[in-house]
């Protein structure tokens, strides 16, 4: 149904409302109260990655850099920190999606693995340069479960993608 | 180069990526270090905190009604027994409370006799906790009243127990306290079983440390530390720490004193602000030379930002 190297599919192309709405339910993810839990994802970078993947034309530095900055400041962070590991994700994203757009979704995870494991490893980087502490290997698990997430993002993003104006068994669309 | 002029606009997609990463990513750092040195961005951070607030309010709404609506469903034989037992606290209140207007007078006839500056009783402001900040460095939580409270930078955050933190960014209705286990977030007490002065710091995983404290100096686990009051943020005599873990290390000057915070400082709903104290002026210092010296200008420094 995704658009491997075994897919059938020609996916319509995606809608400006859809990613916008996209990010903003990340956005909310994001909000909840939910600090005691350690391997909750960063729903933002989840979803910045899979557009970064998909959509490089309709998605920028810029709209990653901003996005970061949003973060920075709900999450009481130092500025910049976000906005330098999205930034860089969206560049490493896009840089990989020629490539990942030919293997099956969890080997796309695969490949996002060090994506998203850079991208916590920069922010910590960054505050132990500032005199932060290291906070401990704990925050491992929230890429890791990025990682694990990705198939079911992908589907969920995709899904507006895969449906036809009109039902036609024989089109590949 | 008049060829690329010349090119349709297909061709022209601006700078390469890689221009682009390289100025975004020095953005950040700029950014980054403007922020961390200079606290400099406090402007930037209000503005764009209202572009997130209307969804904030609208994610955040509907957890604390299901949280109260639990707590309404579910915890009523809590209640009762909170109920039963506040009511008995309340009675055995009863004749200090009836002490309270005569040691008030007395206490203002002996610091005006001992010249010493009034320390008016605090009216403070009710705030419910938001949630917690989800970067692992800093240990902050976020308060749902503001600037709309005239809730002010700087202002000390208790609860029943004791000091929880302290106010260190104020948005339009919510504001952000910094917790004293947070690692920059200095506190000066007192240990009030010997009257010894020093500062707590926070150790970033939910305790204090007693700082400055010389290596023979008669501390003890099990010790209260309350505020001291010097620093004209805090009153004197809140409490702050129980002393949990002395250590001698002979090769430093030091002891190594770890404290348990009273306050519920992690998990907590309901919180006091109360507005900082004026600090006297400083000898040497006269008072018309600063006479708009509100609480939070004279504490901007003390709340270090991380």
């Amino acid at each position: 149904m995704f658009a491997t190297n075994q897919s059938t599919r020609i996916l319509k192309p995606a809608h400006t409302g859809f990613i916008l709405a996209s990010f903003a339910l990340a956005l909310v993810l994001n909000l909840l109260p939910t600090r005691q839990w350690l391997f909750m994802p960063d729903w933002v970078l989840l979803v910045l990655a899979f557009w970064s993947v998909r959509e490089w034309r309709m998605i920028g530095h810029g709209s990653a850099f901003w996005l970061g900055l949003l973060m920075d400041v709900v999450d009481g962070a130092a500025f910049g920190q976000h906005a330098l590991a999205y930034v860089l994700t969206h560049h490493g994203a896009t840089w990989l999606s020629r490539r990942m757009l030919w293997f099956s979704l969890w080997q796309q995870a695969l490949h996002l693995l060090p994506l998203f494991l850079g991208a916590t490893g920069i922010q910590i980087v960054l505050r132990m340069l500032a005199g932060g502490d290291f906070p401990g290997w704990v925050f491992v698990i929230s890429p890791l479960v990025s990682v694990l997430l990705w198939p079911l993002v992908s589907f969920l993003l995709l899904m507006p993608q895969f449906q036809p104006e009109t039902r036609d068994d024989n089109r590949p669309i | 180069m008049s060829t690329l002029d010349e090119a349709p606009p297909f061709f022209r997609n601006g700078p390469t990526p890689f221009a682009r990463l390289c100025f975004y990513v020095a953005c950040a750092l700029i950014l980054f270090i403007l922020d961390l040195r200079f606290q400099a961005l406090n402007t930037v951070r209000q503005v764009l905190y209202g572009i997130v607030d209307p969804l904030r309010i609208a994610v955040q709404t509907p957890v604390v009604l299901a949280d109260t609506g639990k707590r309404y469903v579910l915890d009523l034989k809590k209640t009762q027994a909170e109920n039963q037992s506040l009511k008995i606290a309340q009675l055995k209140a009863v004749p200090l409370l009836n002490d309270y207007a005569r040691l008030t007078a007395e206490n203002q006839r002996l610091t005006t006799f001992l010249e010493l500056q009034h320390q008016a009783a605090a009216p403070g402001e009710i705030a419910r906790v938001l949630y917690s900040a989800r970067d692992p460095f800093s240990r902050r939580i976020y308060l749902d009243k503001g600037l709309r409270q005239n809730i002010q930078r700087g202002s000390p955050v208790i609860d029943d127990k004791g000091i929880v933190g302290q106010i260190t960014q104020v948005y339009l209705s919510s504001a952000e306290v910094t917790l004293i286990t947070d690692k920059n977030q200095a506190l000066p007490v007192q240990v009030t079983r010997t009257g010894q002065r020093s500062f707590v710091f926070g150790l970033g995983n939910g305790l204090v440390e007693l700082k400055y404290i010389p290596i023979n100096t008669d501390v003890r686990p099990g010790d209260l530390l309350t505020t001291s009051g010097i620093d004209g943020v805090y009153q004197a005599g809140y409490p702050v720490a129980r002393v949990t873990e002395v250590t001698h290390d002979s090769d430093d000057a030091f002891a190594r004193i770890v404290a348990k915070p009273l306050a519920e400082v992690e998990n907590q709903a309901l919180v006091l602000v109360i507005p900082a104290l004026t600090p006297p002026p400083r000898p040497g210092e006269s008072t018309a030379e600063n006479p708009a010296q509100t609480p939070a200008a004279s504490t901007a420094q003390s709340p270090s930002r991380r």
